[in-house]
């Protein structure tokens, strides 16, 4: 520890403001380049002659990639004939979806949490059990989701299935990121303790778990995104009728009349990971306030 | 006592040998010699955070490790190791929560080291927030604040400038006169620091750690800046220097001493 003096309190923190500045001008700058690729395409009619081979531009015309325009106008639109505008269709499936994919966040978070608990107390256990726990990520979701669903019907909670897929991607992160915050502990910490002759349940409680806080949400900012993509393909094998994952799979197949209802539907999807981890990030700043050395 | 340590190639190192170190309640001892001849090991020894190879340690009438479960240790280390999510009160109530002070308590007895370490102001403050001495100070308020019988204290002052280390020596002794029976183990790399501190210094010479000499530092009680320039500050700090220069050797035998 350096003598050199510290500032009583944090210097006025104006990196929020230059963040969302620099968000606002990337979306400005990624919608120029989608607008001017189909400008390009249409001056070429779709065509492009390079050393005299033809290039087939034809996916930026309209019917496979619709303009920015038509693609917030089709919120507004009904998706079915006589229905709602898609915007509340959009809402309603993505609140179920949400639900899901938190239920699943909660699920996976508290097993994860509690599988990097045990393996930071028994080597053993993590020798033996860890290389299952990074094989079981290696396993393509799609692959487990139907059988996921096969069995929960079977045993009568099949609303479980979604958030159990859900729970299946973000487990992993919380035990990874948990593990290596419980274990990277400063020796003269611990030693601390030692002279206190502190349990080791002190020390999981005032020592290990403290120390853990940042990995923590690292890790938890991760399975908040990905708990929302285990959601809406958890939904496709599911035969549930509600969902973002049943609206992709419904407007995929339709893509061709309307290619902007699919799109807004991404865009949703997209919304709804940002929002989640916002949420997570809100929280963080909360629970953290002293300073973090190195974040990962 | 003794301490051998194993190394990666497979041979062994004497760390420690033949120590036999007798301290009083009561007492100020420091420990001091060349890097590597072993005054930390030794302090961790005592401290039961390293278990000793042969002999033992008897604190009290009790083992090292039966003294540390009953928690007669206060323990600072070289770095202050407080703990970043606590805020300055906390960390000293760290170790009032874990022996199971009720809660009017630890505040009350928190907030009196603090004054005891002039911190007073800084209760709520995140250790991030405070200077590298300051840190210091509030891990030795953390090691006083459940009045253990013995502090054991690793280099405390080593990162200091030396105006803040000679001020931190002062506040030292304050606390340690108003604390009775308070036994202090110091482990220093300052020939003045453990002069005017102690009541006994022991020199240690290295390779393998041995206690050169026991030399016994009679300046008047309680001490105050002024014995600095007593002549007898003068002649013990060279009794100690020569102990120190003797027990080194030549130059190259302390270049390749291992801490």
């Amino acid at each position: 520890m350096a003598t050199e003096s510290r500032a009583e309190t944090p210097a006025a923190d104006h990196s929020g403001l230059r963040t969302t500045l620099t968000t606002i001008l990337i979306v400005i700058v990624l919608m120029l380049v989608w607008e001017g690729a189909k400008a390009f395409g249409a001056a070429t009619n779709y065509q492009l002659n390079v050393g005299g081979s033809t290039i087939d531009l034809s996916i930026l015309n309209d019917t496979q990639l619709p303009h920015l325009i038509d693609i917030a106008k089709a919120f507004d639109e009904p998706s079915q004939r006589n229905g709602p505008p898609l915007y509340q269709t959009l809402i309603e499936n993505g609140l179920y979806t949400f639900l899901a994919a938190l239920r699943g966040f909660l699920l996976g978070a508290v097993i994860g949490f509690i599988l990097a608990i045990i393996f930071a107390h028994s080597g053993l256990l993590q020798r033996g059990l860890l290389p299952f726990v990074v094989a079981s990520q290696t396993i393509p979701i799609l692959a487990i989701a139907p059988m996921v669903v096969i069995w929960m019907s079977k045993v009568g909670a099949v609303e479980w299935s979604v958030p159990l897929i859900a729970a299946y991607l973000t487990f992993f992160p919380v035990t990874i990121y948990t593990l290596r915050g419980l274990t990277s502990v400063p020796q003269t910490s611990l030693e601390l303790m030692q002279t206190y002759a502190a349990s080791r349940w002190e020390i999981l409680i005032k020592l290990r778990i403290p120390n853990a806080l940042p990995q923590i949400f690292t890790a938890l900012k991760i399975s908040a995104t990905a708990s929302v993509v285990g959601a809406i393909i958890g939904e496709l094998p599911s035969g549930i009728q509600d969902g973002l994952g049943i609206a992709i799979l419904n407007f995929s197949r339709f893509y061709n009349q309307s290619p902007p209802r699919l799109f807004a539907t991404i865009l949703a999807s997209g919304l709804m990971g940002i929002l989640f981890f916002g949420v997570i990030a809100l929280l963080e700043r909360l629970v953290v306030r002293w300073r973090v050395e190195e974040s990962s | 006592m003794s301490k051998t340590f194993r190394t990666s190639d497979g041979s062994t190192v004497n760390a420690l040998q033949d120590i036999n170190l007798d301290v009083q309640p009561g007492e100020f001892v420091s420990l001091i010699g060349p890097s590597g001849c072993g005054k930390s090991t030794l302090l961790r020894i005592i401290a039961d955070l390293i278990p000793s190879s042969s002999g033992s340690v008897t604190v009290n009438d009790k083992s090292a490790s039966q003294a540390r479960k009953d928690q007669d240790y206060g323990f600072v280390f070289q770095s202050p190791t407080l703990y970043d999510w606590r805020t300055v009160i906390k960390n000293v109530q760290l170790p009032l929560e874990i022996m199971k002070y009720p809660k009017a308590k630890r505040d009350e007895r928190a907030r009196e080291m603090l004054k005891l370490v002039d911190l007073g102001d800084f209760e709520n403050k995140y250790p991030w927030q405070l200077s590298g001495g300051m840190q210091q100070r509030v891990s030795i308020a953390r090691a006083l604040a459940f009045e253990p019988k013995i502090l054991l204290m690793d280099e405390p002052f080593g990162a200091l400038d030396e105006m803040t280390r000679e001020r931190m020596n002062n506040e030292l002794l304050h606390i340690w006169s108003a604390i009775p029976d308070m036994t202090v183990i110091f482990v220093t790399h300052s020939i003045s620091e453990a002069v005017y501190l102690s009541t006994r210094v022991a020199v240690l010479k290295p390779r393998p750690g041995r206690i050169a000499e026991i030399i016994n530092i009679d300046l008047p009680q309680p001490r105050s800046p002024a014995a600095r320039d007593l002549d007898q500050f003068f002649h013990l700090s060279n009794r100690v220097r020569h102990t120190l220069r003797a027990g080194v050797g030549s130059t190259a035998e302390l270049g390749a001493a291992i801490e």
